[in-house]
C-alpha cells in the first residue's frame, strides 16, 4: 500500500466515535482510517480506548455518537452478527472458544450450515483453509487440550471460515511465546498478501515496529495520530502514547547480595487438575537480589509461588526460609516470619468492596497497634492507612473509598504498600504490572527495586519478558515446571530465553551463576 | 442387626421377584421424571438453572386435569399443561435472562408460586375421577406376548412418547447445528455471541421448552398416573428432577436410565415395606446416588467431559465491563 487517495481504498473508517460508560468516556470522538490490505496497529496504553473502539466496530458496543464506514459505505452495526455479515471478524484477548467443544464445532458455531451433521460439510473447507494459511491444527481436538498458540489459530480459522475481510486482533501476542509470535506474524503476512486487512491492538511498541504498515496512536479515548510505521520510531510512539517523554529511569543501584533467604530444594507441586505443575525444582534467592522467573503463563509459575506462600500443599521437596524448614508451616506463620506475597491475581489479596483502610490492615489487624484483644483501634487503622496513602502516593479520594474504585495502578500500589510496610525478608511478586500503563509500571518497578535495595530477597514471576529482564539480577526460565536455564543480568540472551520458554532449549547443567553456591 | 440381615436373606428371592414385577410400575413412576429431566437438561444446557421445576410440574398437573376434565379430551389436557408449563417458565426466563436476577431465587419463587396457585385452582377438582382417560396403546404382536407383553407393552401413549423423545433430543443436542449452538451458549455465551448467535433467544427458547416438558410431566401424573387431581400431588418430583439432571450429567440418554431408576426407587418404597425395608431409607436413595455421581465427577478431567455447562447460573450481558 503506497499511494493513498480515494475513499474506496479504505477498508474501515471510524469518524468521531463517542462511547460513554457510567462515569467513564471510553472513546471521545475517536477516528480511525484503515486501508485495504494493510496491517494497521492500534497503539495505546491500557484504558486508552483501543478495545472499546474495536468493540464498537464489531457491534459489541453501540456508539453514542459517530459514524462507521466499511468499504466505502456508511453502516450501522447492531451486533457481532451484523459485523460478520460485513466481513469483519474480531479475535478477543481472552479467546472466545467453547472449551469442551472440538475445534470443528467451534468453527461452525453460529453458522447457517446444514442442519444435520454440520461438521461433515465443514471439515474439507476447514482443512483447505488451514492448508492455505499455514494454520496447523487438528479439527477434532478439544479446545482445552490446545496451547494458547493453537487456540489462537482456531480463532483465526473461525474468522476465515466466515469469509472475513477485515480482521481485528486484540493483543494477539500477549499469550504467546516469542516463537509463536513470530509464526503469527508470518500468518498475518500471508493473509494480507491475499488481500485481507488486519487491525491489531497492542501496547507493545516493538511489535508495532515489527509488524505494522501503519499505526494509529490512542490516548485517553482520543486518536492522537496516524503514522506510517516506516517513518516513525519507538521513541516518538512512546511519547505520543503517554503524552510525555518516558525514559524508564530505573534506579537500579549496585547491591551485593547477602545470605540466602529462600532455598527451594527438589520441590514438587501438583496443579488443581492433579497434574505435576512444579517438577524437582530447586532455586535460591539471596537478600538484596531479584530472582526473575520467566516463562509462558501456565508453566507452573502460579503453583510455585503459592507453594512458597503456603497456599498450596507440596508433594515433595523442601522449602527453607532463613535456614529453617517451612515446608509444612501454615501461611499465617509464614507471614509472621516475614514472607510477603503479591499474587498475580490482585483480588486474591484484596477485597474489592472493602475500603482502602480495611484492605491495608488485612495482614496486621491481629497485632498492636491495630488490633487490641477483640477490638480494632479505629484511630490506628486510620493513621496506618493515611501513612501508606501518603508514602506510596496512592491516589484515592480518601481511605474510606472501596478499593475496587481505584485505578489498576493504584490498586497495585496499595497492595505493594501493604506488603512492603511489613518489611518482609522475602517478597513474592507475581505479574506486578500486568494491565498497568507505562507510567504506573515505572513506579511499581522502582518500588520493587527499593525493596531490593533495602535488602529484601525478591522472587519475581512475570509473563512480561521485558519486565523480567529489566528487573532481575538473575533470571530463570520455567517450562513445564522445570527450570530450563538461568542467566545473570550480563548473560541474558533474548533468543536463548525464547527457545527455553518454548521448551526447545535446555542448559546442559544448572549453570553456576554469580549468586549460586559452588 | 443380624436378625435384619437374616430376614433380608430369607426374603432375597421375594425381593428379586418384587423388583422385577415392579418394572412396569417403575417406568410409570419414572415417566413424569423423564419429561421433567429432559426439559431441565435442555434449560441447563443453555446456562439457566430452573429450580421452579416443582412449580411448573404441579401447574401442568392441575391445568392438564382441568382442561381434560372440562373438554373431555386427554390430548387437550396435555396440550394445555405444556402451554401452562411454558408460560410459567417464561416468568423464570424473564427474571433470569432479561433482568439477570439470581437464578436460584427466581426458581424457588416459581416453585412456591406454582404450589400456591395449583392448590387454589384445583380446589374444585379434588376428589373427581377423570372422565377422559388415556387408554393403553395396543402394539401389534408385542402387546400380546406372554409376560414380556404384559410387563413392557401395556403403557399409554405418553410413556412411549417420552421414550421416543430421548433419542430425538439426544440427536438434536449433539448432531445438529442448533444443538451445537445450544451447548455453546451454556458453555461460553460470549463466544457464541461473538459469532452472531442470539444468546438471549436461545436461552429463552431452552427455558420455555424446559417448562413445557415439565408441564407435560406434571399432566402425566394427573391424567394418566393417578388419574385424578390431588393437592401437592407432585410430592417433590420436581426436586428429584433437579437432582436427576445432575445424575444424568446433562445428557438425555442418561436421563432415561436415571428416571426409571429413581421411579423404581419410588415404587419399591411401598413394595419393600412389608419385607422390612424402611421406606425412608429408599426415599433418600435418589439424593444419595446424586451425591455419589457428583463425587465421582468432581475430578477436574471428568468435569471437562461430563461436567455442568461452564456458564450454568451466569447471566450474560454483552456490554458488561
Amino acid at each position: 500500500m503506497t499511494s493513498a487517495k480515494p475513499e474506496h481504498t479504505l477498508a474501515v473508517a471510524l469518524r468521531g466515535i463517542v462511547k460513554r460508560f457510567p462515569g467513564v468516556t471510553a472513546n471521545d470522538r475517536a477516528n480511525l482510517e484503515v486501508r485495504r490490505g494493510e496491517i494497521h496497529a492500534l497503539l495505546g496504553e491500557n484504558g486508552a480506548g483501543k478495545t472499546s473502539l474495536m468493540n464498537v466496530l464489531y457491534g459489541i458496543y453501540h456508539p453514542d455518537e459517530g459514524e462507521i464506514w466499511v468499504k466505502g459505505r456508511r453502516v450501522t452495526i447492531h451486533s457481532p452478527h451484523d459485523a460478520i455479515t460485513l466481513g469483519i471478524g474480531m479475535i478477543h484477548q481472552q479467546f472466545r472458544l467453547v472449551q469442551t467443544h472440538t475445534v470443528l464445532e467451534n468453527v461452525i458455531l453460529g453458522l447457517r450450515e446444514r442442519f444435520f451433521f454440520p461438521e461433515q460439510s465443514a471439515r474439507p473447507r476447514i482443512l483447505a483453509l488451514a492448508e492455505k494459511y499455514g494454520l496447523k491444527v487438528d479439527p477434532d481436538a478439544r479446545i482445552w487440550q490446545l496451547s494458547a498458540g493453537e487456540q489462537q489459530r482456531v480463532e483465526i480459522l473461525k474468522a476465515l471460515y466466515r469469509g472475513v475481510e477485515i480482521l481485528i486482533m486484540d493483543e494477539p501476542t500477549s499469550m504467546l511465546t516469542p516463537g509463536e509470535a513470530l509464526e503469527l506474524l508470518h500468518i498475518l503476512r500471508r493473509m494480507t498478501a491475499e488481500g485481507l486487512t488486519v487491525i491489531f491492538i497492542t501496547h507493545k511498541l516493538e511489535e508495532v515496529m515489527e509488524v505494522s504498515d501503519r499505526v494509529t496512536v490512542m490516548r485517553a479515548g482520543k486518536s492522537i495520530a496516524t503514522l506510517e510505521t516506516a517513518q516513525t520510531n519507538v521513541r516518538e510512539l512512546a511519547q505520543l502514547m503517554v503524552g510525555r517523554d518516558v525514559l524508564f529511569r530505573l534506579e537500579k543501584k549496585a547491591v551485593t547480595p547477602g545470605a540466602p533467604v529462600l532455598k527451594v530444594e527438589n520441590l514438587n507441586v501438583v496443579s488443581d487438575k492433579g497434574l505435576p505443575a512444579v517438577v524437582n525444582l530447586s532455586l535460591e534467592v539471596r537478600a538484596g537480589e531479584i530472582l526473575g522467573i520467566a516463562g509462558v503463563s501456565g508453566n507452573g509459575q502460579r503453583e510455585l509461588v503459592e507453594a512458597i506462600a503456603g497456599l498450596r500443599p507440596v508433594s515433595g521437596g523442601k522449602i527453607l526460609f532463613q535456614g529453617e524448614d517451612v515446608t509444612q508451616t501454615p501461611p499465617r506463620m509464614r507471614i509472621e516470619r516475614g514472607i510477603g506475597f503479591v499474587p498475580g491475581e490482585r483480588w486474591m489479596a484484596l477485597i474489592p468492596s472493602m475500603s482502602v483502610a480495611e484492605n491495608m490492615i488485612l495482614k496486621n489487624y491481629a497485632r498492636p497497634p491495630i488490633g487490641r484483644k477483640v477490638f480494632l483501634d479505629a484511630e490506628a487503622v486510620a493513621t496506618h492507612a493515611d501513612t501508606l496513602i501518603r508514602e506510596y502516593a496512592i491516589s484515592t479520594p480518601n481511605r474510606q473509598t472501596p478499593i475496587k474504585r481505584l485505578s489498576g495502578g493504584n490498586i497495585q500500589r496499595a497492595l505493594l504498600a501493604r506488603e512492603m510496610t511489613e518489611r518482609p525478608a522475602l517478597l513474592l511478586v507475581a505479574q506486578p504490572t500486568s494491565g498497568l500503563d507505562v507510567g504506573a509500571t515505572e513506579t511499581i518497578w522502582n518500588l520493587l527495586l527499593e525493596e531490593r535495595a533495602r535488602g529484601a530477597a525478591v522472587l519475581l514471576i512475570s509473563d512480561d519478558l521485558k519486565e523480567a529482564m529489566a528487573l532481575s539480577d538473575r533470571l530463570a526460565v520455567l517450562f513445564e515446571g522445570q527450570i530450563m536455564g538461568e542467566f545473570t543480568a550480563q548473560t541474558m540472551d533474548l533468543e536463548k530465553i525464547g527457545l527455553m520458554m518454548a521448551g526447545a532449549l535446555r542448559q546442559p547443567t544448572a549453570e553456576p551463576t554469580a549468586g549460586e553456591p559452588a | 442387626m443380624p436378625d435384619f440381615v437374616a430376614g433380608l436373606l430369607e426374603n432375597l428371592l421375594t425381593i428379586l421377584v418384587t423388583v422385577v414385577l415392579a418394572i412396569p410400575a417403575a417406568i410409570r413412576a419414572g415417566t413424569p421424571l423423564l419429561y421433567g429431566t429432559l426439559g431441565e437438561v435442555y434449560a441447563e444446557r443453555s446456562g439457566i438453572l430452573n429450580l421452579g421445576m416443582e412449580g411448573m410440574m404441579i401447574m401442568g398437573a392441575v391445568s392438564g386435569f382441568a382442561a381434560a376434565q372440562t373438554t373431555g379430551s386427554a390430548a387437550l389436557g396435555i396440550l394445555t399443561a405444556a402451554l401452562v408449563g411454558g408460560l410459567f417458565a417464561l416468568i423464570h426466563a424473564f427474571a433470569s435472562i432479561t433482568l439477570r436476577v439470581n437464578q436460584v431465587v427466581s426458581g424457588l419463587a416459581l416453585t412456591m408460586l406454582g404450589l400456591g396457585i395449583s392448590s387454589l385452582m384445583g380446589k374444585q377438582f379434588v376428589g373427581q375421577p377423570l372422565a377422559a382417560r388415556l387408554q393403553p396403546l395396543e402394539i401389534p404382536v408385542l402387546s400380546n406376548l406372554p409376560i414380556v407383553g404384559e410387563l413392557f407393552f401395556q403403557f399409554d401413549l405418553m410413556v412411549y412418547l417420552s421414550i421416543v423423545l430421548v433419542p430425538v433430543l439426544w440427536f438434536f443436542l449433539y448432531k445438529t447445528r442448533l444443538g451445537i449452538t445450544l451447548r455453546s451458549v451454556g458453555e461460553n455465551p460470549a463466544a457464541a455471541d461473538a459469532l452472531g448467535v442470539d444468546v438471549t433467544f436461545v436461552r429463552y427458547a431452552a427455558v420455555v421448552f424446559g417448562g413445557m416438558m415439565a408441564g407435560i410431566g406434571g399432566s402425566y401424573l394427573s391424567i394418566s398416573y393417578a388419574p385424578a387431581w390431588i393437592e401437592g400431588m407432585t410430592a417433590g418430583a420436581g426436586w428429584i428432577v433437579v437432582a436427576l439432571t445432575i445424575f444424568a450429567m446433562w445428557d438425555p440418554s442418561r436421563a432415561l436410565l436415571g428416571a426409571y431408576l429413581f421411579g423404581g426407587v419410588r415404587v419399591l418404597q411401598f413394595r419393600l415395606q412389608p419385607l422390612g425395608i424402611s421406606p425412608n431409607l429408599l426415599n433418600m436413595l435418589p439424593y444419595l446416588l446424586t451425591i455419589l455421581v457428583l463425587w465421582l465427577s468432581s475430578d477436574q478431567a471428568a468435569k471437562r467431559r461430563i461436567g455442568a455447562p461452564a456458564a450454568l447460573m451466569t447471566a450474560y450481558a454483552r456490554e458488561e465491563r
